[in-house]
């Protein structure tokens, strides 16, 4: 795709002609992230963390990789060789540290990013295809995560494991069967661990390969905007490069700050104590909880405490932790209204203000809570809200709100008129 | 009918019956955990763990705060209260004599230090497992051979290994340093409340500790216990205040590289930064519209 204004890539020497002519590689970068991708002038930062995300799943590709010449996935060995990762490899403990607060830090980023797009409502047409992948990415970085947080072989990885193959078991008939055959075993043992360490290897590339169509079907219709009004002309864009090269830039120098002041000041925050103990099948830990990227669905897992008719509580509780997620992959057809962003939708603004979000950052807290009173009360309050909201709120909130007025243009909302886009369009970048 | 079932009547039918859910589990939790907190003002009911627990007072290290550096003449003290107080229970299997270059340790003293130690090995002539005296490339060896033989020496409870115990619980500088002075008798309050959480036979009353009750006993009991080489004087607090910095230093040998590679990074990146948000301004300069 582009816009008919789009620049068009000009090999600037022999050796680029040629390059062109034999394998295009420099104008797929060109037309993908550079002067030859038009984007709309007004994107805030909230629009950095795809560009972030992107960059925290290389960083998790690199430290992983250079991990791996050093773990040893043997049950026997493998808390051992990640201790001697620590102490003895050479900067060693700086590369497990950031490939653990990477990891963190890749789910900070990809929820705020996905916060962003259920405020503009980015999944809308035409760009259903973009969230579904999205959904697919997201999903994709649960399984690696989780696999990931058992290679240390501690005792916090142990049990989530035990705890979270365990889900499976809640399946009628077939449960226990799935159960054991995911794990190689009655319990995580030796054949579990080597089996996540090779998908734990294998998933991120698979990961990358969904992030690879995520870009592509991204460029088709080009990328959304805070006011949800699609371009219209070529003074409502910029080029990509270099204008948000640079916005970018900056935007991931402020992110970097914060990893590094976490990874390098208060590694372990937002890891779990437990999981410096080796792990024990014979001592269960006072409270087994994931990490804390996981809390929201660990919550909605846990507010099933009672039998619903037929269904035990425990299969209930599977069931909505997986429909949480798989809710998202119907978005597009859910919310109707024909405004995208919630700046001009008043009523969908306060139910996402008011209503998920405070939802959203109860369930975080819950998650990690004890399973006790009146956690348990509160996480079932906000697991009903949240079905309620995505199922029942949203497609009756697109259907009787009355949006409030768009402005006529991109342009029109920068500057406050069409009239003065001249004005923009006059103006060269600096270094294209 | 089939106008009926469309894709939003079925959103609403899923998303109903998962609401249902979890309200009807609310509903049956409700009424028992507002007679809960009837009884007891609270939603649980009291145990001895969440009255009588204590969490660690906060102490002052030379290594706390984002400048904190090692005290080495401390973390040699207490590496001489692990090796008379705590050595003959718990191993520090991740921890090599080598190390000890980080407590200002020379490499001569290194090897008299591992000399002293006995650590496993293997006869040269016939092969035959036997005990030999420890080299600098040597791990702390264990007190015990194994988790059989460290039950049965330890009344069924095994002395966890030290190395990673300060990273191993929340806070765990202080905690070591609260639960080495925390003994005490057991409040004659909590036996009146609590008959069943009574001390029992083999166990030491210790608020700090999770359960309150710990089958280690005070490992650190009388002033000059240990004789330290600096003249410092080995009260209590003191031997526990430097055995807690010496496995923090077991736990996170690296600390002290750790927070000066952060400061380089952060300087770096502040100047990148700041950089990159000075080119962004340049380069927007020119399509942002004049503030009037």
């Amino acid at each position: 795709m582009s816009f008919p204004w789009a620049r068009q890539y000009q090999p600037s020497n022999g050796l680029m002609r040629y390059f062109d002519e034999k394998l295009p590689l420099p104008r797929l970068v060109y037309n993908a992230v550079g002067a030859g991708y038009p984007v709309p002038r007004n994107l805030g930062y909230m629009w950095n963390f795809g560009v972030l995300a992107g960059f925290f799943l290389v960083v998790q590709i690199v430290t992983g990789i250079v991990l791996a010449m050093h773990y040893a996935s043997n049950a026997q060995v493998a808390f051992a060789s990640t201790e001697f990762i620590m102490r003895d490899v050479n900067w060693g403990w700086m590369m497990r540290y950031l490939h653990a607060n990477g990891a963190s830090f890749f789910f900070i980023v990809v929820y705020i990013h996905i916060f962003r797009g259920l405020f503009y409502s980015s999944y809308k047409a035409p760009r259903e295809m973009i969230w579904l992948l999205g959904v697919v990415i997201f999903l994709l970085m649960m399984a690696t995560a989780f696999m990931g947080y058992v290679l240390p072989w501690g005792q916090m990885s142990f049990w989530g494991a035990k705890v979270i193959t365990g889900l499976f078991g809640a399946i009628p008939v077939v449960g226990e069967p799935i159960q054991v055959w995911l794990l190689g075993g009655y319990a995580p043992d030796n054949a579990a661990l080597n089996r996540f360490f090779s998908l734990h290897f294998l998933l991120p590339f698979v990961i990358a390969g969904v992030v690879i169509l995520h870009i592509w079907a991204l460029h088709i219709p080009g990328s959304s905007n805070p006011t949800g009004v699609e371009v219209k002309s070529e003074s409502d864009t910029v080029p990509f490069h270099p204008y948000y090269t640079a916005k970018d830039g900056f935007g991931l120098g402020v992110a970097l700050l914060v990893f590094c002041l976490l990874t390098f000041f208060s590694p372990n925050l937002l890891g779990h104590p437990d999981n410096y103990i080796e792990a024990n099948p014979l001592s269960t830990p006072a409270l087994i909880v994931p990490e804390w990227y996981f809390y929201p669905f660990y919550a909605i897992l846990r507010a099933f405490t009672a039998d619903f008719f037929l269904v035990p509580a425990k299969l209930m509780g599977v069931l909505a932790m997986f429909a949480s997620i798989l809710v998202w992959f119907f978005l597009p057809w859910l919310d109707r209204s024909p405004v995208r962003s919630g700046h001009y939708r008043p009523l969908f603004r306060k139910f996402f203000w008011f209503g998920l979000i405070p939802c959203m950052a109860l369930l975080f807290y819950l998650g990690g809570a004890h399973a006790e009173e009146p956690y348990i009360m509160l996480s079932q309050i906000a697991t009903a809200y949240y079905f309620l909201h995505f199922l029942v709120i949203l497609p009756i909130v697109s259907t009787i709100e009355r949006p409030e007025p768009l402005p006529t243009s991109i342009t029109a909302a920068v500057l406050g008129s069409d009239r003065e886009a001249a004005k923009g369009e006059a103006a060269e970048p600096v270094a294209a | 009918m089939r106008q009926l079932i469309t894709p939003r009547v079925v959103a609403f039918v899923v998303g109903l019956l998962f609401a249902l859910a979890a309200l009807w589990a609310l509903a049956k939790g409700v009424g028992p955990a507002f007679a809960t907190f009837g009884q007891y003002g609270r939603f649980t009911e009291p145990m001895a763990e969440s009255e009588f627990h204590k969490y660690p007072e906060k102490r002052d290290f030379s290594f706390n705060g984002p400048l904190g550096k090692w005290d080495t003449r401390q973390l040699q003290r207490g590496l001489k209260v692990y090796d008379e107080a705590c050595a003959a229970c718990h191993s520090l299997k991740f921890v090599s004599f080598r190390d000890l270059a980080a407590l200002g340790l020379t490499e001569a003293q290194i090897k008299a230090y591992a000399a002293k130690k006995v650590v496993p090995g293997i006869d040269p002539v016939t092969g035959e497992t036997t005990t030999r005296p420890g080299l600098p490339t040597d791990r702390f060896p264990s007190p015990f051979p194994n988790d059989i033989a460290a039950r049965a020496a330890n009344n069924n409870a095994i002395p966890p290994d030290l190395s990673l115990m300060t990273k191993a619980r929340h806070d765990g500088t202080n905690y070591v340093a609260a639960l080495l002075t925390g003994y005490r008798g057991q409040p004659a309050e909590l036996v009146a409340k609590f008959p069943d959480a009574k001390t029992g036979p083999g166990l030491h009353y210790n608020p700090y500790y999770a359960n309150l009750n710990i089958a280690m006993a005070p490992p650190l009991t009388s002033e000059g216990q240990v004789t330290f080489d600096d003249g410092t004087r080995a009260t209590v607090p003191q031997m526990a205040r430097d055995v807690a910095a010496f496995l923090t230093w077991t736990a996170e040998p690296q600390l002290v590289k750790r927070r000066q590679t952060g400061w380089a990074v952060m300087v770096f990146l502040l100047f990148a930064t700041g950089l990159a948000y000075l080119s962004k301004q340049q380069i927007w300069s020119a399509v942002k519209p004049k503030k009037n």
